[in-house]
């Protein structure tokens, strides 16, 4: 039985790396960590990503853990949010902090970059309509600077609101004093970024070997 | 190289300096200037007969000194019985004389070179600059005298080199330096030491063929010799590189190794200079070799640390003498470099690392101003330096002695490029394995292509003892011929070959707060996601560090609250007073309506309820952006006629950081009387009510002595003092960092200048949305280009304009 199901999950594995793009080695890995996260079972709850101690530092911290909870982020194309990942979220989710392969073209680098961008938009577009408001670009910036004390918080606004005039400025040039600019959307989004290399950015090393020694545990 | 010390310890540096004694222009002024002068003098001709006559009839510059002298003396004595009225003394001032002559040539070629438009597109700077040497060398020649050693190996190591590498330290792009430290230290370490076997080991070989009579050369002078020729050159690099606009990755991978590989080249050459004497190299020296190559990098890196540390130490108690701030930059860098030196560490890694290490915490404390200062010596400096190295390369061309030998010269200039050819493609085959971001076959070609030889191999082959090394000659020819033709043949063609081959050009964009945003975004965003994978990685270190280095270092090294800053933040308060600036100096000329392209304002993106943007749309006809405009030009005004009441001090500057762009404010004053009056007829026309803010700002505008009004309306309401013009607060100066909080008004020091505030030295304004709408017109003048050229000091904190070339 044990070969069986080992058979099965080589088979599963095999089939992730298909869709994923991950190697088989770097699945077993993370597998070996989610397993290690979800305390053994088969999914995963907010509460098990929130009970790395490592995140306690980190000013994005709710941010990350919501995008693992974000259909957008799962590729199927609805928003929501769901109360618990398996495995196979999970890789989906880690998937788009893949480097870029070597030789790859540039119609696909160009499909890297907006996939890229979108997860981050996602992360900034809390309530899944399709452009970043003002309020919603405020908060990120407030989460973003919430480790550096009142000084930050009283500045995260005013940078918000500079960042967003820059958008605004960029995408739409003149404005009307009676215009109304009401959002981030995609397309602005991308443009914005243009000179911002995100697809050689955004990635983060995923270990081919097994290094439990290195883990940083929980 | 750091047989420098010892060798010339004898000598002090100004009696290496270039003696410049007959050169012939300089001669012709001379003797010009000798005639007028006497003349005037009421002297008699043989004085000019005899200066010519000393002047050709000695070369050394020793003998020289001593004869003329002699000369003159019983000249003037001889000749002369009455008290002279004009004596001229020439020998005086010789030394610094000529010090300034070879500056101001160097100076002028460079001037020269930019007023012929095509000519600076086809052949690099460097290029032309040695072709003057050569010619510059060859007058000398042509006017019978000896050419000068002018690339004395004193000189250069001592004098010209640590400008352009603290330049290079100061400005280093940390962040790609450190994501490729990897590929860059191998490059460095591995790849120099491969280029010198093998170009060493081969160079052997083909000199124990017969008939190319070069049998005497021995292993170990070539091996020295392949050391010395296979070390990158950074002036060579920068020199070129800064011209072709390459990318970030590409600049960075060539030019670190050029900076990093000091220290293998240093080793190398004192071990076989050491061993070529001995004759037999044991494994033992090899071990020895690699310890010592271990401290001369790890301890060059270690006391530019300190250096580093403590300059910024320094720099966290200089708020009350702003005027000497610059200078701890400079001297703590060259004790840095000297001390390395003095333990023959590798002089350069201690530059890069005092400079890097010293420079966020020194920017952080100095003044605005000082900044600029820091900024433009080093430009300053290191372009004079770089300039003159590859004049003086071109006349000690001329100068010789010269042994021409077909055979070496052209194997060293083959094997140089097989060498790093094969050595860049073989390490990058390695290197790949381990990057994430592949290098390319293209970025490999450049790598390869762009590894130029410079004055340093020069420097170095030039300390070679004559008496261990009977092919010094040979080797200084074959190291001048290789350097010209990586300079000419490489430094020419690969701007032709980046565009041939499309390589990714440098990305010329202004850095935007959004940028910024999402780089602090995307870094923590990665380090979480290590920290989900659970494996420490790259991110997890890097955010280790920033955090141990915002909890402990920056809170010794950074003087008042701004230690508490995070890097956003300060990011976008440098931002906003750049834009300021650029809004003051743009809108204090003429075309005042044209320097607002775009006009977005806050109320576009705020949400249509808030009361502020409904009120301050009573004035239809006059946009947000320009109002407020307006009223910093006219503030600035007001400012500035205070400030020039104030009595100039040596020891301290006006504390305006307005002022910088603001020198022609005499000329510019009867305009501004202008605008002001045309604007306060805007302002005012439409009547709205007395007590909205546009009012307030108004008749603050148009009347200075309105803000007594102001205050009154005003309370209850936060305020901030904008207090632009108080040299006597030791905070004044930071008043940029004020001035761009304003929208952050409950800001302690905001506070603490209402509390000791003076009513003649500041002038009060109400916050309300006025800084919002002020963003909005600065985002839009953001976006013309022109307004962006006609910023003269482009601010401490775009990274993007650093690192690009300061020469255009």
């Amino acid at each position: 039985m044990g070969a069986s199901q080992s058979a099965r999950t080589e088979h599963e594995f095999q089939d992730l790396a298909d869709r994923t793009g991950f190697s088989l080695e770097q699945i077993g890995n993370l597998n070996k960590r989610f397993r290690q996260l979800s305390k053994n079972e088969e999914t995963l709850s907010r509460q098990d990503l929130a009970s790395i101690s490592a995140l306690d530092n980190n000013p994005l911290r709710a941010q990350i853990i919501n995008a693992f909870f974000d259909k957008r982020n799962l590729r199927q194309n609805e928003a929501g949010t769901v109360q618990v990942i398996g495995f196979e979220e999970f890789l989906m989710v880690m998937s788009h902090f893949r480097p870029a392969a070597m030789h790859i073209t540039e119609e696909e680098r160009e499909k890297l970059r907006r996939e890229k961008l979108r997860f981050v938009f996602n992360m900034h577009d809390t309530d899944s309509d399709g452009t970043i408001t003002l309020e919603e670009y405020r908060r990120a910036v407030e989460e973003l600077l919430s480790k550096a004390g009142t000084i930050g918080q009283e500045t995260a606004k005013a940078i918000a609101d500079a960042a967003m005039l820059e958008v605004a400025s960029t995408t739409r040039g003149k404005m009307e004093p009676d215009e109304f600019y009401e959002g981030i959307t995609f397309e602005n989004f991308l443009q914005i970024l243009k000179t911002f290399d995100i697809e050689t950015r955004m990635h983060v090393r995923f270990l081919n070997m097994d290094t439990a020694t290195m883990r940083c545990g929980k | 190289m750091r047989k420098v010390c010892s060798l010339h310890a004898n000598y002090t540096i100004s009696s290496s300096l270039p003696p410049l004694n007959y050169f012939k222009l300089l001669k012709r002024i001379a003797t010009c200037l000798f005639g007028t002068v006497l003349t005037l003098g009421a002297a008699s001709s043989p004085d000019i007969s005899a200066q010519d006559n000393t002047g050709g009839g000695h070369d050394r510059r020793d003998d020289h000194r001593g004869i003329a002298g002699s000369h003159e003396q019983t000249n003037y004595t001889y000749t002369k019985k009455a008290f002279p009225v004009l004596s001229l003394d020439y020998h005086h001032i010789q030394v610094p004389f000529e010090i300034s002559l070879w500056v101001l040539l160097a100076s002028l070629m460079k001037l020269g070179f930019h007023l012929i438009p095509r000519l600076s597109g086809i052949v690099p700077e460097s290029c032309l600059l040695i072709v003057v040497g050569l010619l510059v060398g060859g007058l000398i020649k042509l006017a019978g005298e000896e050419v000068p050693p002018v690339l004395d190996s004193n000189l250069f190591f001592l004098c010209l080199l640590p400008p352009i590498i603290l330049d290079a330290g100061y400005f280093l792009p940390i962040r790609p330096f450190m994501e490729n430290i990897g590929t860059i230290l191998m490059f460095a370490v591995v790849g120099t030491l491969w280029n010198a076997f093998f170009v060493g080991g081969l160079l052997y070989a083909v000199c124990q063929i017969e008939g190319t009579y070069l049998s005497q050369v021995e292993l170990l002078p070539c091996l020295l010799f392949g050391s010395i020729i296979s070390a990158v050159d950074p002036v060579a690099v920068l020199a070129v590189f800064e011209e072709i606009h390459i990318n970030e990755l590409l600049h960075i991978l060539v030019f670190g190794e050029s900076l990093l590989n000091d220290a293998v080249t240093v080793v190398l050459y004192h071990l076989f200079e050491e061993y070529s004497g001995a004759g037999e190299v044991t494994p033992m020296d090899v071990v020895l070799g690699v310890i010592c190559f271990l401290i001369v990098s790890l301890g060059g890196i270690a006391v530019g640390a300190i250096y580093g540390i403590l300059a910024a130490f320094t720099s966290r108690f200089t708020s009350h003498t702003r005027v000497i701030e610059p200078l701890f930059v400079f001297v703590y860098s060259y004790m840095a470099y000297l001390s390395a030196e003095m333990f023959h560490l590798s002089g350069i890694m201690a530059l890069i690392a005092c400079g890097a290490v010293m420079r966020p915490y020194v920017e952080a404390n100095i003044s605005h101003k000082s900044h600029t200062t820091v900024k433009y010596f080093l430009k300053m400096w290191s372009s004079v330096s770089e300039t003159l190295i590859f004049i003086f390369l071109g006349v000690a061309t001329v100068a010789g002695p010269h042994a021409w030998n077909w055979t070496f010269v052209s194997v060293t200039v083959i094997l140089c490029l097989v060498s790093r050819v094969i050595g860049v493609v073989g390490l990058t085959f390695i290197i790949n394995k381990f990057r994430i971001v592949k290098l390319t076959t293209k970025d490999q070609f450049i790598v390869a292509y762009g590894g130029l030889r410079g004055a340093i191999a020069f420097s170095l082959g030039y300390l070679l003892n004559k008496d261990h090394f009977p092919m010094r000659t040979m080797f200084l020819t074959a190291i001048i011929t290789e350097i010209f033709f990586t300079v000419f043949v490489q430094g020419m063609t690969i701007k032709p070959l980046v565009d041939l081959l499309a390589v990714k050009k440098k990305q010329e964009a202004k850095r935007s707060i959004n940028e910024e945003i999402h780089t602090q975004f995307l870094d923590h965003l990665l380090t979480g996601i290590e920290d989900i994978c659970g494996h420490y990685g790259h991110h997890h270190w890097k955010d280790k560090l920033n955090r141990f280095n915002k909890k402990y270092i920056k809170k010794c090294l950074i003087a008042g609250e701004r230690y508490k800053e995070p890097q956003l933040i300060a990011f976008y308060h440098k931002m906003e007073f750049k834009q300021a600036i650029e809004l003051v100096e743009s809108g204090g000329g003429v075309k005042l309506p044209s320097a607002m392209p775009s006009q977005v304002s806050m109320q576009n993106i705020q949400p249509k309820k808030l009361p502020p943007a409904v009120a301050e749309r009573a004035l239809p006809q006059f946009t947000k952006g320009r109002e407020e405009e307006i009223r910093k030009i006219l503030r600035s005004n007001l400012q500035k006629t205070r400030q020039r009441l104030r009595s100039y001090n040596r020891h301290t500057l006006v504390a305006d950081p307005f002022e910088d762009g603001w020198n022609d404010f005499l000329l510019k004053k009867q305009r501004m009387i202008e605008l002001e009056k045309k604007m306060s007829n805007y302002l005012t026309v439409p009547a709205a009510p007395p007590d909205s803010p546009t009012m307030c700002r108004a008749r603050l505008a148009s009347d200075p002595n309105a803000f007594y009004n102001i205050k009154a309306s005003s309370e209850g309401v936060p305020t901030i003092q904008v207090d632009l013009a108080s040299p006597q607060s030791p905070d004044s100066v930071n008043m940029l960092n004020e001035f761009s909080k304003r929208g952050a008004k409950d800001q302690g020091l905001g506070q603490r200048e209402v509390a000791t505030r003076d009513e003649d030295q500041g002038l009060m304004m109400k916050p309300s949305s006025a800084g919002k709408e002020e963003k909005g017109e600065e985002e839009g003048g953001n976006k013309n280009p022109g307004l962006m050229r006609c910023l003269s000091d482009p601010g401490p904190s775009n990274e993007d304009e650093e690192d690009e070339p300061f020469l255009p």
